[in-house]
């Protein structure tokens, strides 16, 4: 046996019992019948999949979709400006980075804490805005879209700005200059020569803020309180307050498929890391 | 243009900072509530006599430690193995870890393991939340590791096995020590992911190994508690200077 068989045999055995084997006991499971008491139990069905087309779960599926989808597009109108202000920034870029990547390596849990004490009923925004008489009673700023929204963008903007980063920096400024010298306002240069160059970065950074959004649950759970359902929630609920864990199965790998075809979608040869 | 282009960046830099530093400001407030009364540190000494925050660090503490090891371990192999020769399977395996939905992993785990313990009598704990966590560190670990390693001139090996080393002479004494800041960075990175892990955590976890988020979650839940931003001000100083520490050795690799 060669010693890279050996290196990559705790690696192989690792994922297969604790990747491939569980995804592989969901698979089982969502075809199955719930149990009485919890847990599952024979007969095999199809019924957890046609509860998809309930519409109080296909409206869960469906915002899921959207408000990733919504997210993705913030982030990237939100992250391409600064992403283009650091790679045009000259001595300064170590710093700028390091300010993206520092909230990236904070606590995800902490962050979306942060948002809760703004926002909550007594919390900064409200007492502030109390304080200089601006309103009478608290406003409620969480537990709605918007809310969720913001904790996504706020949660995954960095995912969007790295990979920005790394395609404009290898732009030639020449290109703009070009540009210029044939007449092009700032603007539309950007939008002509700029953008489409930096496709790579846009399809890596939306794929990366799309997927952890699209199967979020600490954001929509802390921030949407309940009245903004992902299908991360519905996911948690079946396997914990309701107890139907072949409907749970069920919902996640629907979650599964959508995250896996985005993947090979986008992804394309030669831009793997691994 | 390039002035507004700056001007946007400080308002951007501003959405993405300021929420942590009034959470911090606020974790000297004397007050309870959100008014600001003056300063102390009685959150901070909060914090200290929490015997179940104590024990839930403890546990993380644990649990992030031996969980970096082993996937760190794990992980470099399987990376220094990609650089022998690509694995097209495994790959996809770490593909697949690394896109997973958190919540649909934790599930997916919770779901096995009890099947497991219907035939094997154990039960969740420490270790199953360590199991999991290692499942989905290597990823991060291959991916650190591998950009160190497509730096390296693989033909050293090859002269070194020329002249009479064997594959792991080669690997132990020519590679191993030029990887040395990839191993780290993948390893504080490991750390990171396991430190702040929730949603996996929670659905693994035994009944007496609660860790550091979930207390943070659950403590979340019931309200507003200024322990909470006591706790998270040393959790961003300490990710802080894990992430300058991490900066440093990757500025030292180029």
């Amino acid at each position: 046996m060669t010693l890279r068989f050996w290196f990559l045999l705790p690696t192989r055995v690792w994922l297969a019992l604790l990747l491939a084997a569980p995804l592989g006991v969901i698979c089982a499971y969502s075809v199955l019948t719930r149990g009485a008491y919890g847990g599952v139990s024979l007969p095999w069905t199809a019924e957890n999949y046609a509860r998809f087309f309930d519409p109080l779960y296909a409206a869960i599926l469906l915002r899921s979709l959207l408000m990733a989808a919504v997210a993705t597009v913030l982030c990237l109108l939100l992250g391409f400006p600064l992403a283009l202000f650091i790679s045009r920034s000259r001595n300064r870029r170590g710093l700028y980075l390091f300010l993206v990547i520092l909230p990236f390596w904070t606590s995800f849990l902490v962050r979306i804490y942060a948002w809760l004490f703004l926002l909550r009923d007594t919390g900064l925004v409200n007492t502030a805005l109390l304080g200089l008489g601006v309103i009478r009673e608290p406003i409620s700023l969480l537990y709605n879209n918007g809310a969720v929204l913001l904790g996504l963008v706020y949660g995954y903007l960095p995912f969007m700005i790295l990979p920005l980063y790394a395609t404009l920096e290898r732009l030639d400024p020449a290109l703009l200059e070009a540009a210029a010298d044939l007449g092009a306002r700032p603007m539309p240069a950007l939008m002509r020569v700029v953008v489409p160059l930096a496709g790579p970065g846009i399809r890596a950074g939306s794929i990366l803020v799309f997927i952890p959004c699209v199967g979020a649950f600490l954001t929509p759970d802390l921030l949407g309180g309940g009245k903004t359902v992902m299908i991360g929630n519905l996911v948690e609920n079946q396997f914990t307050t309701a107890r139907d864990w072949p409907f749970g199965s069920a919902v996640s790998l629907a979650l599964m498929v959508i995250v896996v075809l985005l993947v090979i979608l986008f992804l394309r040869r030669g831009e793997e890391a691994l | 243009m390039k002035k507004a282009l700056g001007l946007y960046a400080a308002a951007l830099y501003t959405f993405l900072h300021l929420p942590l530093i009034i959470l911090a400001v606020f974790s000297f407030n004397s007050s309870k509530f959100t008014v600001w009364e003056g300063f102390s540190i009685r959150w901070y000494a909060a914090v200290f006599h929490d015997p179940d925050l104590a024990e839930a660090a403890v546990n993380s503490v644990e649990i992030a430690i031996v969980s970096t090891i082993l996937s760190t371990i794990v992980g470099t192999a399987c990376a220094y193995g990609f650089w022998k020769r690509r694995d097209r399977l495994l790959s996809g395996a770490l593909y697949l870890s690394l896109v997973t939905p958190e919540i649909v992993m934790g599930v997916s785990l919770l779901a096995f393991f009890q099947w497991t313990f219907r035939y094997l009598h154990w039960r969740l704990g420490l270790y199953t939340v360590i199991l999991a966590h290692v499942a989905f560190s290597i990823a991060y670990v291959v991916v650190v590791v591998a950009a160190r390693l497509r730096t390296l001139d693989s033909s050293l090996e090859e002269a070194a096995m020329d002249l009479g080393a064997t594959e792991w002479g080669a690997f132990r004494l020519v590679t191993l020590p030029a990887l040395w800041p990839g191993i780290a960075a993948a390893a504080m990175l490991a750390l990171a992911v396991s430190f702040d892990d929730y949603v996996i955590t929670s659905m693994v976890a035994g009944v007496d190994s609660q860790t550091l988020p979930m207390w943070i979650y659950a403590t979340a839940r019931r309200g507003a508690n200024p322990s909470i931003n006591a706790i998270s001000a040393l959790l961003v100083v300490f990710f802080g200077a894990l992430v300058l520490l991490s900066e440093r050795l990757r500025s030292s690799e180029s």
